[in-house]
């Protein structure tokens, strides 16, 4: 089952990086356009704000005034305001579900797994708020719907429906209160997201120019063609029969008159445990050792620090008596095992005669034994446009491109192979050229490997890629598990390229 | 995929998503009450009266109570529970026994019930007891005409003028 559901997600990628390109695709965004979104509803918001008035009368008066006295202007804000808090339900749904797809919720990730799973009821929280503020039959609806829902609960003395028995029992003050919260949830809502990326390391919170474009532009069209409306002005002698529910968020507001009050909420606590308890029933039943830091050889530069997806790393005075001020240390609750630190480490030299241990290394995936395979995989390698390829275990398994003239070694992540690697394969002419493959653009398992990678073969980052080394004969390849189509092309692309680059000679590596 | 095959594609991708979002906000109504009924809604907050009568204390028992406790009237404060029912042209709709709220039993009782019912004329009987011994000691009857889609509300004052208790507000 999960696997089915992995696959469709892959196929639905697919057609989706089809038409938007890898980098652009809208899946690998899902949670920098949910940030999106809450800035958009935030501004539109700020201008509904100026018009709003509070009170019984007032309110409704105001919206009716917004939507139709200043269609153009207040009318559109009103429109984005409220496609735009369905659209963030929406892809914060998405986000969650394609984050438990592609296992990124456990170990190192069930900390920002189960703030999500707070930030899911927040959302719903302002949104549900914010309807209230309208004042129609919808708000009545929803007022008098929560209040019996929330009094099935043992918490008050009197019932809270007990507020919405007539006209006279609801205040203007009622409607101070109400604007009040729908300021201070939103804020508390930025916090928790704030918390929610605090432990990813360059958290992705803008979506691609061009997406964001794109979502306001729609949302925009949508706000012209189909204006958000308003019901009826609240009459709390008359019950609203038939109602145009904003089924993002009010979907579980039937159920309790369907079902009965104490359903929904064993059903909302039901889901809610279950969300939570997802990183825990989901746990993968081996643990990868984490990353070990080796003293001999750093000199606390801090590349693995700056690195880290995780902020599994962070810089403490050093302890062993060397003339540097900071060694690294590892967090184990943190660190997960991809490696991008060992590709960042100055120390990570194959060409090192001595034996190779880098300042911090994977203890199941040695740098020696990395330099060792590579050696072994080279030495297979005969014919023309030879090529050597460094896969990533978490994307298209490269060992199935090895043929004739093809060798291949797969690593944790592609950010694991620090640059002095390619070096070493094209060095003295063993291999003609080398395929650098990982996850799909924008998509990495570990979040930064493939971005750290790219910027170290262009030389913006540290450890570059010596400036000796042809960019001709290095190709990357960002290709999923399914996308063999894919990596099958790069590796001929680059295949004939260098067939038509001159043959390297051969030199002594002591002459160098 | 040729450009402008992408750019179709994407086209698609976004409308998808207005479809959904735009559809979803407001569809598919939802009916929330049939337009042929009407909503009762009993509906009140009363404080029962106690379940014992205020005593005077004997000199043997003020003298086992600590000095500055020693008050000669003994109140119980604990209150009787609240009984209602409502009938409903001749049957009965809801029977419930409300317990006072509070740690010693001493908070007024409290309800709130909706009863989706047809439109029409319809005979109702409210009875309440909040007395420990006895039969209801409120009771109130009246033939109401409900308009479909209205509320009405049973809401019960002890001193509301006539010592029905009972209010029908319609």
């Amino acid at each position: 089952m999960y696997k089915s559901l992995r696959n469709i997600l892959q196929r639905l990628e697919n057609l989706f990086n089809a038409a938007f390109g890898q980098a652009l695709n809208p899946w690998h965004h899902l949670g920098a356009i949910t940030f999106f979104l809450f800035w958009v509803i935030l501004a539109s918001g700020l201008y509904l704000y100026i018009f709003f008035r509070t009170g019984v009368a007032e309110a409704y008066q105001s919206v009716e005034y917004i939507t139709h006295e200043q269609w153009y202007a207040g009318g559109v804000m009103r429109s984005l305001h409220r496609y735009a808090s369905d659209g963030i339900v929406l892809t914060m749904l998405l986000h969650m579900l394609r984050n438990f797809l592609t296992g990124r919720f456990h170990s190192y990730r069930w900390f920002s797994w189960v703030i999500g799973v707070l930030l899911i009821w927040l959302i719903y929280a302002c949104g549900i708020n914010g309807y209230w503020l309208v004042w129609d039959r919808l708000a009545q609806f929803i007022a008098v719907a929560s209040a019996e829902w929330f009094d099935w609960l043992p918490l008050f003395s009197q019932p809270l429906a007990r507020n919405f028995l007539s006209q006279g029992d609801v205040s203007d003050r009622f409607f101070t209160l109400l604007s009040f919260a729908h300021i201070t949830l939103p804020l508390v809502l930025l916090l928790v997201m704030w918390v929610h990326t605090k432990r990813m390391n360059h958290a992705e919170t803008n979506p691609p120019r061009y997406l964001a474009v794109g979502v306001v532009v729609t949302l925009l069209i949508l706000a012209l063609i189909k204006p958000a409306l308003s019901h009826a002005h609240a009459d709390l002698a008359l019950v609203p029969g038939v109602i145009r529910l904003d089924w993002f968020y009010l979907g579980l507001y039937p159920l309790i008159y369907a079902w009965s009050p104490g359903a929904v909420w064993a059903l909302v606590a039901g889901i809610t445990l279950l969300l939570l308890a997802v990183p825990r029933l989901f746990k993968p039943h081996t643990h990868k050792p984490v990353a070990e830091v080796h003293l001999d050889n750093c000199n606390g530069c801090e590349r693995c620090f700056n690195d880290c997806p995780y902020s599994a790393i962070v810089m403490k005075p050093r302890n062993d008596g060397r003339p540097y001020a900071l060694q690294p240390v590892v967090d184990p609750n943190l660190c997960a095992s991809c490696g991008i630190c060992v590709g960042a480490c100055p120390s990570s030299i194959p060409f090192r005669h001595n034996e190779l241990v880098s300042g911090i290394e994977l203890p199941h995936q040695l740098l020696t034994t990395l330099r060792a395979d590579t050696d072994h995989a080279l030495a297979t390698l005969h014919g023309n446009a030879r090529v050597m390829v460094f896969g990533c275990d978490c994307a298209y398994d490269v060992r199935a491109l090895q043929a004739e003239g093809v060798a291949a070694i797969s690593l944790p992540c592609i950010g694991m192979l620090p640059p002095a690697f390619v070096d070493y394969a094209l060095h003295d002419a063993r291999a003609d050229g080398v395929l650098i493959a990982g996850c799909r653009e924008c998509d990495c398992q570990y979040r930064l490997g493939i971005h750290w990678t790219e910027q170290r073969l262009a030389r913006e980052r540290v450890p570059h890629l010596r400036q000796r080394v042809s960019l001709q004969r290095i190709e990357p390849c960002w290709a999923g598990r399914q996308d063999g189509e894919l990596a099958g092309a790069a590796l001929a692309t680059l295949r004939a390229r260098i067939a038509q680059l001159p043959q390297e000679i051969p030199v002594d590596e002591d002459k160098h | 995929m040729s450009r402008p095959l992408q750019y179709f594609g994407q086209g698609v991708a976004f409308a998808v998503f207005a479809v959904v979002v735009g559809y979803l906000s407001t569809s598919p109504e939802y009916v929330h009450l049939p337009a042929d009924n009407a909503l009762v809604k009993l509906s009140f907050s009363h404080a029962a009266q106690h379940k014992m009568a205020c005593r005077e204390r004997t000199d043997e028992e003020l003298a086992k109570l600590p000095k500055h406790m020693r008050i000669r009237k003994d109140c119980p404060r604990e209150r009787a529970d609240v009984v209602v029912e409502l009938e409903m042209d001749g049957k009965q709709m809801f029977h419930v026994v409300l317990p006072p709220t509070g740690l010693t039993h001493d908070g007024a009782s409290s309800i709130y019930r909706r009863f989706p019912v047809l439109a029409g004329e319809h005979n109702f009987v409210a009875r309440l007891k909040d007395q420990a011994e006895g039969d209801f000691n409120f009771v109130y009857e009246e033939k109401v005409h409900l308009a479909a889609g209205r509320v009405m509300v049973i809401d019960f004052k002890a001193d509301v003028p006539g010592a029905t208790g009972f209010m029908f507000i319609n």
